[in-house]
């Protein structure tokens, strides 16, 4: 095609915006999906409040030591972090893809040349964003009010960096994935709420894990959840501790294992069913 | 395929299930026009736009858009066509110089997003987030949206539906500003004025098929129609005849009445009647 007429420049001097890179795209769509949660005051409430709730409420309930020089904070903690890191990615996800998706606010984006990688891109930084600033606050609040210790041991730190980034990893690609299993706006919580309610009971997030039914933990031990748990309390919690675990030790390499594997069923969730506009569009 | 044909369309053909939404659809729409397919809800119109723009994929036929199958579209087509959609353009907790700004950094080529949303008559609403604006003013949106990234075919679905008369007619400036600048246009409507009032050419689309293609003023042969003579008889009943020779007709019946011919009209068909017969309502 050789004459390709682009429309005649409008009198005004050129655009300002330049096309950024793909890096930049990616940090832009980022920054926009940020301030579109931030300025969200529900999800801001429910995303950060509640597990910070829950730990004012459980640790204030259960202020007893559950092995000497060890408070009950230490091992709760952990569930209220996996909850929380799962609640960002997973919940947050599922929930809002389905609005944008009925808003017609995928569809507008998919009319754009912004490659597709880039919308994922600006979902994970804010869940990243969001997860990071939750664990945050959620150790901040423990250690000020009821004497959590934090982790000494650079070890520690390190198991506590990679299990977090795979879980929440794992957790955002099921958000993305399930997002399409809601048909309107409105079910995206009630496809996602009840399925995260749930794997917190059965995965020792309010209740010791050793002590469920067994044929609950082996449920449990199908998702996330209970291995974000189980790698968690190997930080928190002093290592003879492991004893206790349900396979005789924090299991690191298991923990590893199962999220990685929920990392590429996700993503293989999210290539073959993700769905840029509603049903009745077809 | 020559260089002044942006769209060509030949054999298309689309089902969901049983039912035929387009069967078998020819058509062509130079570079520079404004065409403006004209139908009512069902006949197929949105399947076929959306077709054109690379969102739905087609059972049969061929269908190039700028040169290229918009079954697969390319980020660099993407950039080159603009969409306003029906009815999205709601990002809620965002300004609307934020949405715009933030869609300019998509396309290589972007307009001065501050110009656009005054172009668009959004300038006093700049700084409003998106949810308080009024359904026109969406719809404005929506507009600036689709024309940000300089586009040189930009399709319309019904943009002016839920108008008042004064933002239609501004509307219409609007398309008519594009136009004079070189864009391809591309409008959906079921407002015959609408496509009176801005369409170089006219498909009228029924049932799947398009049955007509003309210039509004040729739409259904009107300069050539029969016209419809009526008068009263002596006796006071009305009476009628179609004519294609009116004026020989009336010269015989004022010969009859010797003079004067009560309650004599002669009209011609409204573009209205003749869509409603060419979409088989009348």
């Amino acid at each position: 095609m050789t004459t390709t007429t682009r429309p005649a420049e409008p009198v005004t001097a050129a655009a300002p915006a330049r096309r950024s890179g793909p890096t930049g795209l990616a940090l832009r769509q980022g920054r926009l999906e940020i301030r579109q949660f931030l300025r969200s005051r529900e999800s801001v409430v429910f995303t950060l409040g509640f597990p910070l709730i829950m730990v004012l409420i459980f640790a204030s309930i259960f202020d007893e030591e559950i092995a000497p020089g060890v408070s009950y904070t230490q091992y709760f903690i952990t569930g209220m972090i996996a909850t929380g890191l799962m609640t960002v990615s997973f919940q947050n996800l599922g929930i809002w893809i389905p609005i944008e998706r009925d808003r017609g606010v995928l569809k507008r984006y998919r009319g754009t040349p912004m490659p597709k990688w880039v919308w994922f891109a600006g979902k994970v930084i804010m869940v990243l964003v969001t997860g990071f600033v939750m664990t945050a606050l959620l150790l901040a609040v423990s250690v000020t009010l009821f004497d959590l210790d934090l982790p000494t041991t650079t070890t520690a730190w390190l198991t506590f960096g990679w299990v977090s980034a795979l879980g929440v990893t794992a957790c955002t690609l099921c958000g993305i994935a399930i997002s399409s299993l809601a048909r309107t706006a409105r079910s995206g919580s009630a496809v996602v709420t009840p399925v995260a309610l749930v794997l917190q009971f059965i995965s020792g997030v309010f209740f010791v894990f050793t002590n469920l039914p067994t044929w609950m933990q082996q449920v449990a031990a199908l998702f996330p959840l209970k291995w974000m748990c189980q790698g968690l309390r190997s930080v928190f919690l002093p290592e003879s501790f492991g004893a206790d675990e349900p396979g005789g030790s924090f299991e690191l390499t298991r923990v590893a294992l199962v999220l990685g594997v929920w990392c590429v069923i996700g993503l293989v969730l999210c290539l073959t069913t993700f769905r840029w506009t509603t049903r009745r569009d077809g | 395929m020559s260089d002044d044909v942006a769209i060509r369309v030949r054999g298309l053909r689309k089902a969901y299930g049983e039912s035929l939404a387009v069967a078998g659809l020819d058509l062509d729409v130079h570079r520079g026009e404004v065409f403006a397919l004209l139908g009512p809800n069902g006949a197929g119109k949105t399947t076929t736009v959306e077709i054109l723009e690379g969102y739905r994929q087609r059972d049969a036929g061929e269908v190039r858009v700028l040169d290229v199958d918009p079954a697969s579209p390319t980020r660099d087509w993407r950039g080159r066509v603009g969409i306003v959609f029906q009815g999205t353009g709601e990002f809620d907790e965002l300004s609307v110089a934020e949405v715009v700004h933030h869609f300019a950094g998509f396309y290589a080529d972007a307009d001065d997003p501050d110009k656009v949303i005054e172009r668009v008559g959004l300038a006093a609403k700049a700084r409003a987030r998106t949810h308080t604006l009024s359904g026109g003013q969406k719809r404005r949106l929506d507009v600036a949206l689709g024309i940000i990234g300089r586009p040189e075919l930009l399709f319309l679905d019904e943009p002016t539906t839920g108008f008042d008369p004064e933002a239609r007619r501004e509307f219409w400036e609007l398309i008519r500003d594009l136009a004079a600048a070189g864009t391809t246009i591309v409008l959906t409507t079921h407002y015959l004025d609408e496509a009176e009032a801005l369409a170089d050419r006219v498909g009228v689309i029924a049932g799947g098929r398009l049955v007509e293609v003309a210039a509004p003023n040729q739409l259904g042969n009107r300069q050539e129609a029969l016209a419809t003579v009526s008068w009263r008889t002596p006796d006071g009943t009305p009476d009628s005849a179609q004519s294609a020779t009116p004026t020989a007709l009336v010269a015989d019946l004022a010969a009859r009445f010797g003079g004067e011919v009560p309650g004599l009209t002669v009209t011609r068909p409204t573009l209205e009647d003749i869509y409603l017969t060419m979409i088989g309502q009348r």
